[in-house]
């Protein structure tokens, strides 16, 4: 990659990659390949009904998992290391070394999602050796997984440049949950009598991220399409609120004072 | 760019930090200072531990921001960074991707400054001969000495070929060896028209390379000249060593100002007095060993400003918690 | 003291995060739109099964619970007025919430009344409802309300007189229990159906209930009883007066205008009751009352 963010990607994905990161995945193989030889002993109606539901959930958390504890690191170690400061002492905008973090930690997220998605597929194929049609609403579920994970990091990214890993995780996590639920919270505001809470509740009900757009797991397993404008809907929604992040992010980042 | 531009440019610069557990509480690591490197020059920047030399680097390469005060490097501001195509960095203690090697390294750098691939590749060879490790360019970096990192630093911070170049402390925690070679990289960006800047606490290797010298101290500016004009060239004593023949006694004016090191004797007398000690040491048959001028050096300089600024913090009551 | 790069980047930030929020907003109220209508035509719940969500829940299953139970209202009440709804989701959000929090009296309640509900207003489901308060009785055993809701239920929708007297026995022996439970046991027990146990019975759940759907559900419920009792008096004047008059009367009017009623008899919405062809009495059409199919007008 020639531009500058480029290059700071590919080092932060080499670096997962020789920090071994990867290899969770051989979890997920073993999971996958215990879940399907277990399921292959009972009825056949559920048995992909439940690979698809266990496989993608896997993804959705070991992704997860990934994106938050790599993504609460990417700033603070490298200030922690002082590697930053012979990287700022080049021609290199605080920014561009952000937007370079993040799209680094995406690449190996997306290398470990689409491996995992294989194994999915792989596994579904052995316990009902036929692909449908209708699977494709699985690739779409990966992909809205995909953005999901983005946007956590995006989230981790923001507090890593000012707050310690600990408490990077603790709010990005807090955040994460919140989001998920964040429907819940606008409809127990709704059931309140006071307009003043109605109104906060549908303020937070946007100012959170809204996870549970990118929950499509229950869809693909029964088969369901999904429909496209809900895809580009969903895939404007990350790319907003990641922007927003990222240029928090910046905002805190460009004053930073580095120890 | 006019040709006298000063090659760095530092007025009034100032770092204040806050302290304590509130916050509230301004410590003053930088006071003020004003300086100015010409172009070429190897230039030292001296001062025992605290005294604001890593903070004013920093500064310059704009990982911290002044309180007050602004820099130019070229004729360009710090805050520009396009100034930072033209300069090279290496941070006390360098710590680098360890997962990486030499080359990738010096890769990765590289690519910052927008050079083709082949460019690139040609350069990281060249600048690995360089500094020594041609032979390391495939190991990763978690397996180099303190030495080697040192000088992968070094490389790093020149492989773009800057004008002007900043080390913090280049020299610590290397051997004798270590140190040589970096004195002779630092001679060679000399020799080649580039401005050097460095902070260090081996005053002798000041002495060796610098034009010029800047003491700080407490964050302010102490003195700034040529090693020698820092200290007079005064002659204050002369030295004497000296061994006694078996069974003899030391001479009585001399007992006094003699100290016994191992089986010889050293003693320091003023200028006047060097005949007469001379004398009574010749009438007493003592074997002597060498005659030496004592000026003062820049040690000497350094550990007498210490020592005043500790005074005066003494009568100050000490500092503000 | 920063730079004037962060100066920059600040600047940015404060034009550019209030613009990105914006336009998350409005992107937001697309998606939840186009999601709407999704869930009408399907929706699930991944997690079916409550023990399996309380050892999730790691803890927290009161919380959870009430996540499950506000989710069960808004599930029930987003789809009120879909003529071919059956709330097929109501008994599992209900069987969670109760599993997370087996003391939340207001969700067995709610299902007493909700699941037991013939289409289009519940889901046509008595005997998931009984199964439920049982479960509740069970859970709180002190708890007077529960019992009287199944004897509802028993007595109802399921038809089961002796089962539904015992229940309203087993609620008045315990504690703050209304004198109420002992005669309804007592009746329930002598005279099966009846309108004044009915009446009793949805009076009792309209003033205990806290949920409003509830309550509405309740008073519909009471003026279709009245209603019900207003035209088998009705229909017994009808058949006085043909007896006396060789003919079935036309209009309510009349039977006031002829002296043999007091007043025009009206509907407790205040309509006037009306007469069909067939000499039977029966609701203005444009009345909100409404009874029961049973009753075959």
């Amino acid at each position: 990659m020639s531009t500058i963010p480029g290059g700071v990607a590919i080092n932060t994905f080499r670096e997962a990659v020789r920090d071994r990161v990867l290899y969770n995945l051989i979890f997920f193989a073993l999971m996958m390949i215990g879940a399907s030889i277990l399921v292959g002993e009972i009825s056949i109606g559920i048995s992909r009904l439940v690979i698809i539901n266990l496989g993608l959930s896997a993804i959705s958390i070991f992704g997860l998992v990934m994106a938050i504890f790599i993504g609460v690191g990417l700033v603070h170690k490298e200030i922690e290391k002082r590697t930053l400061y012979t990287l700022l002492s080049k021609p290199v905008k605080r920014w561009e070394f952000l937007v370079g973090k993040f799209g680094g930690l995406l690449l190996t997220l997306t290398v470990n999602t689409a491996l995992m998605t294989v194994g999915l597929g792989a596994a579904l194929y052995y316990v009902s050796r036929s692909f449908l049609r209708t699977d494709i609403s699985i690739l779409v579920a990966v992909y809205f997984i995909l953005l999901e994970l983005g946007l956590v990091t995006a989230l981790a990214l923001f507090f890593s440049c000012f707050s310690s890993p600990m408490l990077s995780t603790l709010f990005t996590l807090g955040l994460y949950v919140a989001g998920i639920f964040s429907t819940d919270i606008r409809d127990i505001g709704m059931l309140t009598r006071n307009p003043a809470m109605q109104a906060a509740a549908r303020a937070i009900y946007y100012v959170l991220p809204n996870f549970h757009n990118f929950n499509a797991i229950a869809a693909a397993a029964h088969g369901e399409s999904i429909p496209v404008s809900l895809i580009w809907q969903n895939t404007a929604y990350a790319a907003l609120y990641v922007a927003l992040a990222l240029v928090a992010a910046s905002a805190v980042f460009s004053g930073r004072n580095l120890k | 760019m006019a040709m006298n531009t000063p090659a760095i440019e530092i007025e009034g610069l100032t770092k204040d930090y806050a302290v304590g557990f509130w916050r509230k509480h301004m410590r003053r690591s930088l006071d003020n200072l004003t300086l100015q490197v010409q172009e070429g020059e190897a230039f030292g920047f001296l001062g025992p531990n605290g005294a604001g030399k890593t903070t004013t680097l920093k500064l310059l390469m704009s990982l911290i921001f002044p309180t007050a005060g602004t820099a130019r490097v070229r004729g360009r501001s710090i805050d520009d960074v396009r100034m930072h195509r033209e300069i090279g960095y290496l941070p006390e203690q360098p710590y680098f991707y360890d997962y990486l090697t030499a080359r990738e390294l010096l890769d990765y750098y590289a690519r910052f400054f927008g050079y083709p691939a082949a460019e690139r590749r040609e350069r990281v060879t060249r600048f690995l001969e360089r500094v020594g490790l041609g032979d390391s360019g495939n190991v990763q970096l978690r397996k180099f000495s303190k030495g080697m990192l040192q000088r992968v630093g070094i490389a790093q911070a020149i492989i773009h070929d800057p004008q002007v170049i900043f080390l913090d402390e280049p020299m610590s925690g290397l051997d004798p060896v270590g140190r040589r070679e970096v004195r002779e990289i630092i001679l060679d960006l000399k020799r080649q028209g580039r401005t050097v800047f460095f902070s260090t606490h081996i005053l002798s290797d000041a002495e060796m390379l610098c034009d010029r010298v800047a003491v700080l101290l407490g964050g302010k500016l102490q003195g700034v000249g040529a090693p020698g004009e820092i200290v007079s060239m005064e002659v204050y004593g002369m030295e004497i060593f000296f061994e006694m023949r078996d069974g003899r006694l030391l001479p009585s004016a001399l007992v006094g100002h003699s100290t016994k090191i191992g089986e010889r004797f050293r003693v320091e007398v003023p200028e006047a007095q060097l005949y007469s000690a001379l004398e009574q040491l010749r009438s007493c048959e003592a074997r002597i060993l060498s005659v030496t001028a004592l000026r003062p050096t820049l040690e000497d300089y350094f550990l007498k400003l210490v020592a005043r600024g500790k005074a005066a913090e003494h009568r100050a009551g000490g500092d503000s918690p | 003291m920063t730079g004037p790069s962060h100066a920059r980047s600040l600047r940015f930030a404060l034009v550019a995060i209030p613009l990105l929020f914006l336009a998350i907003v409005l992107l937001q109220t697309r998606i939840d739109a186009e999601t709407r209508t999704i869930a009408q035509q399907k929706e699930d719940l991944l997690l079916r099964s409550g023990p399996l969500l309380k050892a999730l829940s790691m803890g927290y299953e009161p919380l959870l619970a009430d996540i499950y139970w506000t989710r069960a209202v808004q599930y029930y009440g987003s789809r009120l007025g879909n003529e071919s709804e059956k709330f097929e989701l109501l008994w599992p959000l209900l069987d969670i919430t109760t599993t997370l929090d087996p003391k939340l009296i207001i969700a067995y309640r709610f299902g007493a009344i909700f699941l037991s509900e013939p289409a289009p207003m519940g889901a046509e489901r008595a005997d998931l409802a009984a199964e439920l308060v049982k479960r509740g009785v069970a859970a709180n055993p002190d708890d007077w309300r529960l019992d009287s809701d199944l004897g509802f239920l028993y007595y109802w929708h399921l038809k089961n007189y002796p089962e539904a007297s015992a229940a309203y026995l087993e609620a008045s022996k315990k504690k703050d229990s209304p004198v109420l439970m002992k005669m309804m046991a007592a009746e329930v027990a002598a005279k099966g159906n009846s309108f004044s146990a009915s009446r009793e019975i949805w009076t009792e759940i309209f003033e205990s209930a806290q949920d409003p759907s509830v309550k509405k559900n309740a008073f519909q419920h009471l003026r279709s009883l009245q209603a019900q009792q207003d035209l088998l008096a009705l229909d017994k004047v009808a058949e006085d007066f043909r007896e006396r008059n060789g003919h079935y009367p036309v209009t309510t009017r009349e039977l006031y205008e002829r002296g043999v009623l007091s007043g025009i008899p009206i509907d407790p919405a205040g309509i006037p009751y009306i007469f069909g062809p067939d000499g039977k009495a029966r609701l203005d059409p444009k009345s909100p009352v409404t009874v029961d199919k049973a009753l075959n007008r």
